[in-house]
């Protein structure tokens, strides 16, 4: 079965203000980013999934500016799921972003679309 | 049989040259590119009419191939202007190899050349960002080495001192070389004291911007024996490409150049410790240290030890980027095909104040992308074949 055009999907899911990944039904492996097929295996049966937000700082970046603007944190975050994604850590200094912290996702406005951000998960 | 040992010094470079390295204002980059190409055919004793092979790749011009045929006046029977990063010109080097072999063409080309510093002002990338980093916009290329340097730093305890004695090792080796941009006195502490770009990367920890071109001239061994300059053997060649984008690598800390590394001393038949001399491409200080460890000169996680104690300097155990890399020397966007001719300059005893006395067996190591595309090159004089 041919996907929907999986990169407007996605965008187009976050616009409606839901965060949704790829799955395979066949492998259960999850997917991002979206794709036609499963990467490796070329499987087709990608369905839209809600992963639950949280993950993991797996790398951390600061972007610096020159004042007045300010730092930007650019890290990527590994989903519980497994997948890994470019992203934000928002809502506290990028310099104090750190490799294995714990963070949840949310949608933000990014500079064209909607997009996900993260910020400490202050459940744990 | 060993994959592509066949291949093994059935090939060789004869022409190598270099033109503009630093500032050339006022040059397009072709004009650049066509300068070094007619010096590297000359330096090989050819003339451009024997040039068959034609192998190019610009970050702007992406028919540079059509553009460089017209402009020597030469009609190639094969016209090759792909494309994988930095890496490309050593990929190049691998079809060429594979096409001389075939008897397809008789004299490769393999040339580049950019204006970046006086042209554009900036450094000027082909490569085409995700739709999933664009809106995140990412100080690219910093920023994806810079979460490699971030990786590296937690799994194995590599500090940013350690980084910036990868700059200062090429520095010392800078201020051998008088072509390069970037000379005198530098210190770790200048370094760390450099802007942050991106965390852990400070200024200093990143390639030059600069104009620059150089060129190569590749034959079949059989010739080469016949034409100017000590030719210098093809001993193995070999590219690995894993993912494009830095969130799709599977482990930040270990690039594709593993296994092209692998594969073209397995062509060889050398290991590391063979080696005399090694370029590899510094776009970032974590390079050199990645590249160290992925190509087998020292461990994994032990990069950032090994260059801290001096061993890539001038006075170290292993000499790394003698002409004073991306880092120092000079680095028009795309650097790979400087890593061959620094290789084949300090085979043919040509370098100078930084020549490595004796040597006869060379690495260069070519990067593309975000740590994307790695290609491996292993030359050796014909006593080596």
């Amino acid at each position: 079965m041919t996907q929907a055009p999986p990169t407007k999907t996605y965008f187009d899911h976050l616009a409606e203000g839901r965060f949704m990944i790829q799955r395979s039904a066949s492998t259960g492996e999850w997917v991002f980013y979206p794709r036609m097929s499963a990467p490796r295996t070329c499987a087709t049966d990608l369905e839209w999934v809600a992963p639950t937000g949280l993950g993991t700082v797996y790398a951390t970046t600061v972007k610096r500016m020159k004042p007045p603007a300010a730092d930007v944190s650019i890290v990527i975050v590994e989903l519980d799921e497994g997948p890994r994604l470019m992203t934000h850590v928002q809502a506290m200094p990028p310099d104090d972003v750190f490799i294995g912290m714990r963070v949840r996702a949310r949608i933000a406005d990014g500079p064209d679309s909607k997009i996900v951000v993260f910020e400490a998960d202050s459940a744990e | 049989m060993t994959r592509g040992s066949q291949l093994r010094g059935r090939t060789a470079f004869v022409g190598a040259a270099t033109f503009g390295c630093g500032e050339a204002p006022g040059y397009t980059s072709i004009e650049l590119a066509a300068e070094a190409a007619r010096l590297a055919i000359a330096d090989a004793g050819l003339t451009a009419s024997q040039i068959d092979g034609l192998f190019i790749a610009l970050p702007t011009d992406f028919l540079s191939g059509l553009t460089i045929a017209e402009y020597l006046g030469i009609r190639p029977a094969m016209t090759n202007n792909s494309r994988t990063g930095g890496s490309a010109f050593l990929t190049h080097a691998e079809w060429a190899m594979l096409a001389l072999d075939a008897g397809l063409i008789d004299h490769a080309l393999i040339c580049y050349g950019a204006n970046q510093r006086t042209g554009a002002g900036k450094l000027v990338s082909a490569q085409m960002p995700s739709p999933f980093e664009i809106p995140y916009r990412p100080n690219n290329p910093a920023a994806s080495y810079a979460l490699a340097a971030s990786r590296h730093m937690f799994q194995y305890g590599t500090t940013s001192e350690q980084l910036a004695a990868v700059a200062v090792a090429a520095r010392q080796w800078a201020n051998l070389n008088p072509e390069a941009f970037r000379r005198g006195p530098l210190s770790i502490d200048d370094v760390l004291s450099t802007r942050l770009v991106a965390d852990p990367l400070h200024v200093a920890d990143c390639c030059l911007v600069t104009d620059g071109a150089a060129a190569v001239v590749m034959t079949r061994a059989d010739r080469a024996r016949d034409l100017h300059k000590t030719p210098v053997a093809l001993l193995g060649a070999a590219s690995a490409t894993w993912h494009h984008e830095i969130a799709q690598l599977a482990d930040l800390t270990v690039s594709a150049a593993q296994e092209s590394g692998r594969r073209a001393f397995a062509q060889a038949g050398f290991a590391p410790q063979d080696m005399d001399v090694v370029n590899l491409y510094d776009a970032f200080t974590i390079n050199t240290i990645m590249f160290l460890e992925d190509l087998g000169f020292c461990a994994k996680g032990e990069g950032g030890p090994f260059v801290a104690s001096g061993a890539i300097s001038p006075e170290g155990s292993l000499p790394v980027n003698t002409n004073g890399g991306g880092l120092s020397f000079c680095h028009p966007g795309m650097y790979g095909l400087f890593t061959m001719v620094e290789s084949i300059r300090q085979l043919r005893g040509e370098a100078g104040q930084r020549q490595i006395e004796g040597a006869k067996l060379a690495l260069a190591h070519g990067n593309g992308g975000t740590l994307s595309s790695q290609a491996t090159c292993i030359m050796g004089l014909l006593e080596t074949v």
